[in-house]
């Protein structure tokens, strides 16, 4: 069950769904011993399969375009199939410098996130206080904010503050935005883990930091690889935050450089388009694969998304 | 438990063993104890609230990006809420917007997001593996390469009128057309395997028990869906209408790479009016005041979605 890709294996990870796949499973045998339910499983497959041609069309372009030379925007087997688009994508400008920027940006935003999420993650779980109801309620309200909208009044501060074309800046903002879902996911995995143990490091006069740093921080490290990978894959895929605070070519990230060569060569290269997006999409597959493995999945970022 | 999903979370609102117990508030020690939230506080009240009270301060002057206003811009009041409900631009964004957030959020992601869950239930496991996965990759994808791949398969020469031209149907340029109907399609596309996965956690949560008792008392497969499945799972159902609401209403590189807002303003969803305002006719103030509105909009979703939350908080 755990090599299933996607929801499967998701399912699995949580204990808590364990029992349901079960039921569901003595379920499927239940009804496949009435005829009319295995017309309804061979009906349901059939409609699926259609569904799955339909959602496929617009990736298979994107594969067979970036080995086709000659590509078009249209489905088509290349003539002559080659990995030159990838070889001539790869150099310096055109991709390996914004894929150095993607990974800075994805990479510090996701340390500062996950860096500030377990710190706040920590009184919020372990502590009653009166300021954790009004915190979380902002929090959830923070996930809820449509950050496209905000991008005008952004570019406004980031201009007064002079952080435009700043990367610095733009990692703290991508930081922010992530903060929010980040700081959720973390208090509920740190909720998860028992409380004992620190009770015992307390007693001995550890203090909560050290605690927090020697006990708990080691027994949610499958939690924080989650948030971490979670985080760097939405800012990975960002588009619009970069596209708006960055302006030198040589601080862009992949996403906004790959929409500058579309601009540039978009008409006449449509192979070498295709083969940088894909150059581009396979780390954030990589890490989406990586997290179901963890544990979360796809399961935990629909999860993360629904509080 | 509001909702499936946060299961994998590790039960957040699971009670937890051992709570330390309240003992005399000292305010010291709650300051203390309160220290580590300061850097999310910091960041949270910088970055988001920060822009949040200028956007709303913006939207009442005349600030540009260029010119004497760029440098002192002045407080107009609600000037620019007035020149924008005066614009015949700004209620047809509206009601674009609204036309893409029904029919592509509300109606698209969450119909064939629950209608693909029902269908893996019952379906044969490779294929729900395979399909599954196929639905997911498109979710995955970064939002550039999504709407490149999008574009591509409803430009002119694309993959769709190569498909209607061998059918021997002939096709029109589907993104100059019915620019609306591309990105509406290209964003169920993208976005449905979000629902999928909310509703697959969902039904599997529904005991079998009861749907078997439901077909014993002789309730007919949609009966059985329509009045035992369906209320099991409303609260997923009003949770992820919610959520799909929001993030639709935030798309913006989809429709600026696909169609660019174009032709004209016939795809100009309030994302793109509030760019466009802003950054390509420099108008800063406008371009703010239709970004507070959407803040709005969102910031009344927000509302309505803790309230369907809040058992988890208290």
């Amino acid at each position: 069950m755990a090599s299933n890709t996607t929801v499967d294996g998701a399912l699995a990870a949580a204990p808590t769904t364990t029992r349901s796949i079960t039921t569901a499973d003595a379920k499927r045998e239940f009804s496949i011993a009435a005829p009319r339910g295995r017309a309804m499983r061979w009906f349901s497959s059939i409609v699926l399969v259609v569904i799955g041609i339909v959602f496929l069309l617009p990736l298979v372009w994107l594969v067979l375009a970036s080995l086709d030379a000659s590509a078009s925007l249209s489905v088509k087997w290349p003539e002559a199939p080659s990995f030159d688009n990838f070889l001539t994508v790869l150099t310096p400008e055109t991709s390996l410098i914004p894929l150095t920027n993607s990974f800075i940006l994805s990479a510090g935003c996701a340390v500062v996130t996950v860096f500030a999420a377990i710190l706040a993650a920590y009184p919020l779980s372990r502590y009653s206080m009166r300021i954790n109801k009004p915190f979380l309620y902002g929090v959830l309200f923070g996930t809820c904010l449509p950050i496209t909208a905000m991008m005008v009044p952004v570019y406004a501060l980031f201009v007064a503050f002079n952080l435009i074309d700043n990367m610095t800046g733009t990692i703290l903002f991508l930081a922010a935005t992530s903060l929010p879902m980040a700081i959720w996911m973390m208090k509920n995995f740190m909720d998860s883990v028992p409380i004992s143990l620190e009770e015992a490091a307390w007693t001995d006069g550890a203090s909560a930091m050290r605690t927090l740093r020697a006990i708990v921080v080691p027994l949610m490290r499958p939690g924080i690889a989650v948030v971490f990978i979670f985080v760097f894959i939405q800012t990975w895929g960002n588009f619009f935050i970069p596209f708006v605070l960055l302006l030198s070519p040589e601080k862009l990230p992949a996403a906004v450089s790959i929409f500058s060569f579309f601009g540039q060569y978009g008409s006449v290269a449509y192979g070498q388009l295709a083969a940088f997006s894909l150059l581009y999409s396979v780390p954030v597959l990589a890490l989406y694969v990586l997290v179901t493995r963890l544990g979360g999945g796809s399961f935990a970022l629909a999860g993360a998304v629904k509080g | 438990m509001t909702t499936t999903a946060p299961t994998a979370l590790g039960a957040p609102s699971a009670p937890r063993a051992g709570r330390p117990v309240q003992r005399k508030r000292r305010p010291g020690r709650t300051i203390l104890r309160s220290a580590p939230l300061l850097p999310a506080i910091v960041l949270l009240g910088v970055f988001l609230l920060g822009p949040v009270i200028s956007s709303l301060y913006g939207s009442l002057t005349d600030s540009s990006l260029s010119g004497a206003s760029a440098s002192n811009a002045e407080f107009v009041g609600l000037e620019n809420y007035t020149s924008l409900f005066a614009d015949p631009d700004f209620p047809k964004s509206v009601l674009l917007t609204l036309v893409f957030l029904v029919a592509s959020a509300l109606i698209g992601q969450n119909v064939l997001g629950l209608g693909l869950a029902v269908l893996m239930q019952s379906s044969h496991k490779p294929v729900r593996v395979i399909v599954s996965t196929i639905v997911v990759t498109a979710w995955v994808l970064p939002e550039i390469v999504a709407s490149f791949a999008a574009y591509a398969f409803f430009n002119d020469g694309g993959t769709l009128n190569t498909m209607l031209t061998g059918l021997g149907i002939p096709g029109v340029n589907w993104l100059y057309v019915f620019p609306m109907l591309c990105v509406i399609l290209a964003n169920i596309w993208r976005g449905t395997a979000f629902s999928m996965l909310v509703y697959t956690a969902a039904l599997n949560d529904v005991p079998p028990e009861i749907t078997e008792a439901a077909e014993v008392d002789g309730a007919r497969g949609w009966q059985r869906f329509t009045l035992v499945t369906v209320p099991m799972i409303r609260r997923s159902i009003s949770t992820n209408l919610m959520l799909t609401t929001l993030q639709t209403l935030s798309v913006f590189a989809l429709i600026f790479v696909m169609t660019g807002g174009g032709p004209g303003t016939d795809s100009t969803t309030l994302p793109l009016l509030a760019y466009q305002e802003a950054f390509r006719f420099g108008e800063l103030g406008f371009g703010t005041a239709i970004a507070t509105i959407l803040l709005l909009v969102g910031a009344v979703f927000g509302v309505l979605y803790i309230r369907a939350l809040k058992p988890e908080v208290d």
